[in-house]
């Protein structure tokens, strides 16, 4: 396995969150139709985004922290119980949603919605077989070797971590709003807003699986 | 199940969109019995091909007496698509029949045959009263996050009423909506503009005050409600009352704008102490106030005693008694009852401060007692409304309240529904071969799919 295919795998889940409806894009696009403007569509697209950094911030500090409290082993087996518990919580409630949220909570509000969106939908939790991976590879890299313990990742590769799997949001999210917006209207989601939910939760087992046995 | 990986297709975004839907084949009707015997939900044959059109091909009998089933809503609607609490794969399946007596919520299955629709769950009234610590509970919206109930008043028939919520995937009562009520205390229907977070609620009265029929000692006074009360949906608290004045007596069916983007709405109000007509008002959103006029008043017609219930007979006069009122989802047609004299009537609201008359049938009536073209004369009047999502068809009821159906028709109300045909650009008639009579009393009428006063929706 080469030391870059952690990357690949945080852009590719990024622009799965991206094209998620309940996690940002088609609230863009409400707050555009309801103001009749365009600039209401983009200026919703930074707070969503730093919303689910934040989120994902989270996660990756508790792991940061956790590698030098935890050893490995034991880290690697927490990891994949609550992954596994999250993922079976969410087949429980499959149609669980925030409260208390509304449509002119304001950009404040946004970041507030992201954040718990992006927390309840377990988006940071499915970067800890990635971060436990980078982990490993860490300690192969010479010049992160140089900054960072040898089975841990470091700072940097944490905050670029979650910045790259946001970025990916970003710019998927905002794409499907702009054109859902400028274009083809939401007229669609009546027949194809398939349940990507639930493939997430599934998705989720997987990387309890990944992390179990990595 | 099969909202399992899709959303349910009943869902609609926004109220052009569900214009498009294909019409209804079914109508769901209460059934509200005249005597002691259990209430119940008919199932009348809209499908206009059907060789049963127009009947009743299905019903539900209820699993006590007394319940007075009233107004009933679904488990969930377009209002799931709201960006900020989606949950789209729920079904739209169940309805939800409140007793406005007894208290008791009945859970109803429409499917797998929508025309043999059954009891699932029964919530009882305890679990209401415990809950919440309201009792007679009314109107029952579908909302982003939640099924919102409306309730007349305290478990001891006093007030405040308001407003509680029932979990909708284990149809659970999760508690009283409101956290600061501020000066309300009377209750009676409640909906939305989900685009500007408010809500709005009316008032009738406490069950105490309506519970015997119409009190004329409560009346005179100007004691019934006269308010309407604006609120901040997510926050769940009071922010404005607007005063209607003392003698608009009787606030009460609430229809804001289906469009998300427009803060407008009607409210119909039963009589004036004044001169005994009824009333709409339109309400409006004006800088960070809501404010409130009347746009269509409608006056009493002379009676003779001799023709009046002994409520009306010293004000030598029918009152109109706007009971209920209903818009179509353009937000184009308005639509009147006038449960005391008999009209329904259709407007042009298309500016909604300036109504147009564009349509008035009679049927039944307090003096009237018009006659549908396939019956004799007939009592109650139009009264609870509505109308299909295209706008096309518009269904209209005569039971009001048994207790208040006694004072105003005491020769004993039979129940009846009937159907409208609605022109593109206004106007009206009635369908001759939809025309539903019965011994039992009817009350609201929901429409299979979703129709004018089921659905709310985030997107303009």
């Amino acid at each position: 396995m080469t030391a870059w295919w952690p990357w690949d795998v945080l852009i590719i889940l990024g622009a799965y969150h991206g094209l998620n409806p309940g996690m940002g894009w088609l609230f863009a696009v409400a707050r555009g139709l309801q103001e009749r403007s365009r600039a209401a569509v983009w200026q919703s697209f930074l707070p969503i985004a730093i919303g689910h950094e934040a989120a994902i911030a989270v996660v990756v500090i508790l792991v940061a922290v956790a590698q030098f409290l935890i050893a490995p082993e034991a880290l690697r087996i927490t990891g994949a119980v609550v992954l596994f518990g999250f993922a079976l919580y969410r087949l429980w409630r499959r149609t669980a949603h925030p409260r208390g949220f509304g449509m002119r909570i304001g950009l404040r509000g946004l970041f507030g919605w992201s954040f718990l969106m992006s927390s309840a939908h377990g988006a940071g939790l499915m970067l800890v077989p990635i971060l436990l991976r980078l982990s490993s590879t860490g300690s192969g890299n010479q010049d992160m070797a140089l900054i960072a313990y040898s089975a841990s990742f470091s700072p940097w590769q944490g905050l670029a971590a979650a910045t790259l799997h946001t970025v990916a949001l970003l710019i998927v999210m905002g794409l499907v709003a702009i054109v859902v917006y400028e274009r083809f209207g939401v007229a669609f989601l009546r027949r194809a807003w398939f349940n990507v939910d639930l493939l997430w939760t599934v998705t989720l087992l997987g990387a309890g699986l990944i992390t179990l046995f990595s | 199940m099969a909202t399992l990986l899709r959303a349910d297709p009943t869902f609609y975004a926004s109220p052009r969109l569900a214009m498009q839907a294909p019409p209804e084949t079914v109508a769901y009707v209460i059934i509200v019995n005249p005597g002691n015997g259990p209430d119940g939900l008919a199932v009348v044959d809209a499908d206009r091909s059907s060789k049963t059109y127009g009947t009743v091909v299905g019903s539900l009998a209820t699993t006590h007496s007394g319940d007075e089933l009233h107004h009933f809503g679904w488990n969930a609607c377009s209002s799931s698509l709201c960006p900020y609490a989606a949950h789209p794969h729920v079904e739209r399946r169940y309805l939800l029949a409140p007793g406005i007596r007894s208290s008791r919520i009945y859970v109803i299955d429409t499917k797998p045959d929508p025309r043999s629709p059954r009891i699932v769950k029964t919530i009882e009234p305890e679990e209401v009263v415990n809950r919440a610590g309201y009792s007679r509970p009314h109107t029952s919206h579908c909302g982003p996050d939640g099924i919102y109930v409306s309730a007349l008043g305290s478990p001891t028939g006093d007030g405040p009423g308001g407003i509680f919520i029932i979990d909708h995937d284990t149809f659970e009562v999760r508690g009283r909506w409101e956290l600061d009520r501020g000066p309300q205390y009377l209750a009676y229907d409640f909906w939305w503009h989900l685009g500007y977070d408010t809500m709005i609620t009316s008032e009738w009265g406490t069950p105490k005050m309506i519970e015997d029929g119409v009190n004329p000692d409560i009346l005179l006074k100007g004691g019934y409600g006269h308010q309407l009360h604006i609120w901040d949906l997510p926050k769940r608290r009071h922010r404005q009352v607007i005063d209607l004045g003392a003698e608009q007596q009787m606030v009460l069916e609430l229809r804001p704008a289906h469009d998300p983007s427009k803060a407008y709405g009607f409210v119909g109000v039963v009589t004036s102490l004044k001169d005994l007509s009824a009333s709409v008002w339109a309400w409006h959103k004006d800088g960070d106030t809501w404010k409130a006029r009347k746009v269509i008043e409608i006056p009493a017609e002379p009676a003779d005693p001799e023709q009046l219930p002994p409520l009306l007979k010293g004000f030598k006069a029918v009152p109109p008694l706007v009971s209920d009122i209903n818009l179509s989802l353009d937000d184009r047609f308005l639509y009147v009852s006038c449960w005391g004299t008999g009209e329904f009537l259709q407007y042009d609201v298309s500016d909604p401060f300036s109504p147009k008359k564009t349509g008035s049938v009679h049927l039944g009536g307090i003096v009237r007692r018009a006659a549908h073209p396939t019956s004799g004369p007939l009592n109650g009047g139009p009264q609870m409304v509505e109308v299909s999502r295209d706008g096309k068809r518009v269904y209209v009821s005569n039971g009001l309240y048994k207790a208040w159906d006694d004072q105003f028709y005491p020769d004993g109300l039979k129940g009846w529904v009937a159907k409208l045909d609605a022109g593109e650009n206004g106007g009206f008639e009635l369908d001759r071969k939809f025309f539903v009579q019965s011994d039992q009393r009817f009350h609201q009428v929901h429409l299979e799919g979703g129709d004018a006063s089921s659905d709310s929706y985030c997107f303009a």
